[in-house]
């Protein structure tokens, strides 16, 4: 039973990156329509900040510095590779944003050099232990500051007057525009809320320990996680973020009950888990309907 | 004063939709601009509000000019901030936003009166007050007809575009509609109807304008476009009645058809 708790605890944990992952996805597909490609460079770059900044301003510090930057990271691509291509079909947009993400994977490469780095995080792999459950504190901290977060962003999109406008051009983008949004400026919103967002999610995945350029892997989870909750909808992004994280961390639990799978059946379980969804709710647990056409 | 002069506006670079229009929108007037499908209406608005880019479309000559400023450069929140709104065909309301979230978005650019427009707003129609917790996707037609205009108020504009306000509406609900436009031209905004409805729209308007494939073919107040024949048979119903002749060639009535062209 306490291994159960305690699978289901770390996915919640890691669930809470994986949502933080999404919505970036989320936030700028409801925005622009189109599926940037160039998250897992956004979070990678945002992680080798926070691992170079925080040396001299600590975890804490470096944290908010870095989202800022790679924030504006996102900011640059949008208003160089993006903005220029309004109108043309989605579809060339996201490869655009293909072509954004090798480009900064290579430039951040360049930043991790050949030593192991780390995001020199307080944490480790230290646990708090209740009864005989031991729960990592990365994964504690990891699910309070997404907590934080969604609820910043929930409050933000509900009561903000540019939030409003977010919404707003979401749902009817020329309507947005007679009404005196500046639909630009909801664009450029989009892409540093979502490069923010994935600054922290990557940090929190790269947490306890050392990590390498293959940590963009990591950003890739968020797609099924999208594709699960609906590529339009906040609620989804972040109630799939979860259920991915526990689904994965559950068969991690139990795979070597089940050997004839082989030993690492985890690492494909949320696409497993996207490709059941799909059979049922082709347009997500929380997506509208139109959605189905992409 | 919104002064349309000579406005010629192209699609795709290659589709001329609007071909020298002027018109005139007297601060504080009611005027109507009528026209069948296709007439470039819906065109000559965008070109008011800077909505044209989102169609591929671009003012190739002549200007639209605001208290004489130029403004057909401008991008659109900068005309609804000078206090030229629209209120769109199909009324284009956020089906996915409460009736009130829609208001606030319409006083985007007023970021500081939004209260106090409200209140206004929720004055002239007391129904969207009822539903404002409603999401406004779920408004019946008259009601999202209200939201719209509503909307479009909350930015408290000097010149309100009304595309189409009778569109799909019940005639009481017409009625309805035609006293409200009233009551804002009373309280001071300029209003340019456009409408295929045309005896709604040109009781109530001071001048009209009527427009044909990209031009104003008749440009007169609004009585006397009432009691002009080609109006009353083409967009009234009652030319052909009135003179008894049941069976008759477009050529003898379109007057302005007839003028000698030297070109096109």
């Amino acid at each position: 039973m306490s291994s159960f708790v305690e699978g289901f605890l770390r996915g919640i944990g890691v669930g809470s990156v994986y949502a933080l992952l999404a919505l970036g996805f989320v936030i700028i597909y409801k925005a622009t329509r189109v599926i940037s490609f160039a998250q897992p460079a956004l979070m990678l770059a945002g992680v080798v900040l926070v691992s170079h900044l925080a040396v001299p301003l600590g975890f804490w510090g470096a944290l908010p510095v870095a989202a800022l930057l790679t924030a504006l990271l996102g900011l640059g691509i949008e208003r160089g590779a993006v903005r220029p291509m309004i109108g043309r079909p989605a579809f060339v947009v996201a490869i655009i944003t293909l072509g954004v993400d090798v480009a900064i994977r290579v430039v951040v490469n360049i930043f991790i050099g050949l030593d192991v780095r780390n995001v020199h995080d307080p944490w480790g792999l230290g646990t708090l232990v209740i009864g005989d459950v031991h729960i990592e504190h990365r994964h504690i901290a990891a699910f309070l500051c997404a907590a934080v977060l969604v609820a910043g962003l929930f409050a933000f999109f509900r009561f903000t007057r540019m939030g409003l406008a977010m919404r707003a051009a979401a749902d009817d983008q020329e309507a947005a525009l007679a009404q005196g949004v500046s639909v630009g400026a909801v664009f450029a919103l989009s892409w540093a809320l979502a490069g923010a967002l994935a600054a922290v999610g990557g940090t929190f995945a790269a947490a306890g320990g050392s990590f390498d350029g293959t940590l963009w892997l990591t950003a890739l989870v968020a797609l099924p996680v999208i594709i699960l909750g609906g590529l339009d909808s906040l609620p989804g992004a972040v109630v799939g973020g979860l259920a991915v994280g526990v689904a994965q961390e559950l068969v991690a639990t139990y795979q070597n009950h089940t050997p004839w799978l082989g030993g690492n059946v985890s690492v494909i379980t949320p696409y497993v888990l996207m490709l059941l969804v799909l059979l049922v709710r082709p347009y997500g647990l929380f997506g509208t309907r139109e959605v189905e056409r992409v | 004063m919104l002064q349309v002069r000579n406005l010629e506006v192209v699609y795709d670079d290659v589709m001329l939709v609007l071909r020298g229009v002027s018109l005139d929108l007297p601060s504080g007037a009611v005027v109507a601009l009528l026209g069948a499908n296709g007439a470039g209406k819906t065109t000559l608005l965008r070109a008011l509000t800077g909505l044209l880019d989102v169609h591929d479309g671009a003012v190739t000559k002549g200007s639209v000019t605001l208290d004489g400023d130029p403004i057909h450069g401008l991008r659109p929140a900068a005309i609804v901030r000078r206090g030229v709104s629209q209120v769109m065909e199909g009324r284009r309301i956020f089906g996915e936003l409460s009736v009130e979230d829609n208001l606030r978005v319409g006083g985007h650019t007023n970021a500081g009166a939004v209260g106090e427009r409200l209140d206004h707003v929720y004055g002239l129609f007391p129904v969207l007050k009822d539903r404002r917790r409603k999401l406004a996707g779920y408004l019946s037609g008259g009601e999202q007809q209200m939201l719209a205009m509503g909307r479009a108020l909350m930015a408290k504009p000097r010149y309100l575009l009304l595309d189409e306000p009778s569109l799909g509406l019940a005639p009481r609900l017409v009625d309805q509609v035609r006293e409200i436009i009233v009551e804002i031209n009373k309280s001071g905004t300029a209003v340019l109807l456009v409408e295929q409805n045309a005896a709604m729209a040109l009781s109530i308007a001071s001048h009209g304008y009527v427009l044909e494939t990209g031009k104003v073919v008749l440009d007169k107040p609004a009585d006397r476009l009432l009691a002009d024949d080609d109006v009353r048979e083409f967009y009234l119903g009652l030319g052909a009645a009135d003179t008894g002749a049941a069976r008759r060639s477009f050529r003898d009535v379109k007057h302005y058809k007839r003028r000698k062209r030297w070109l096109s």
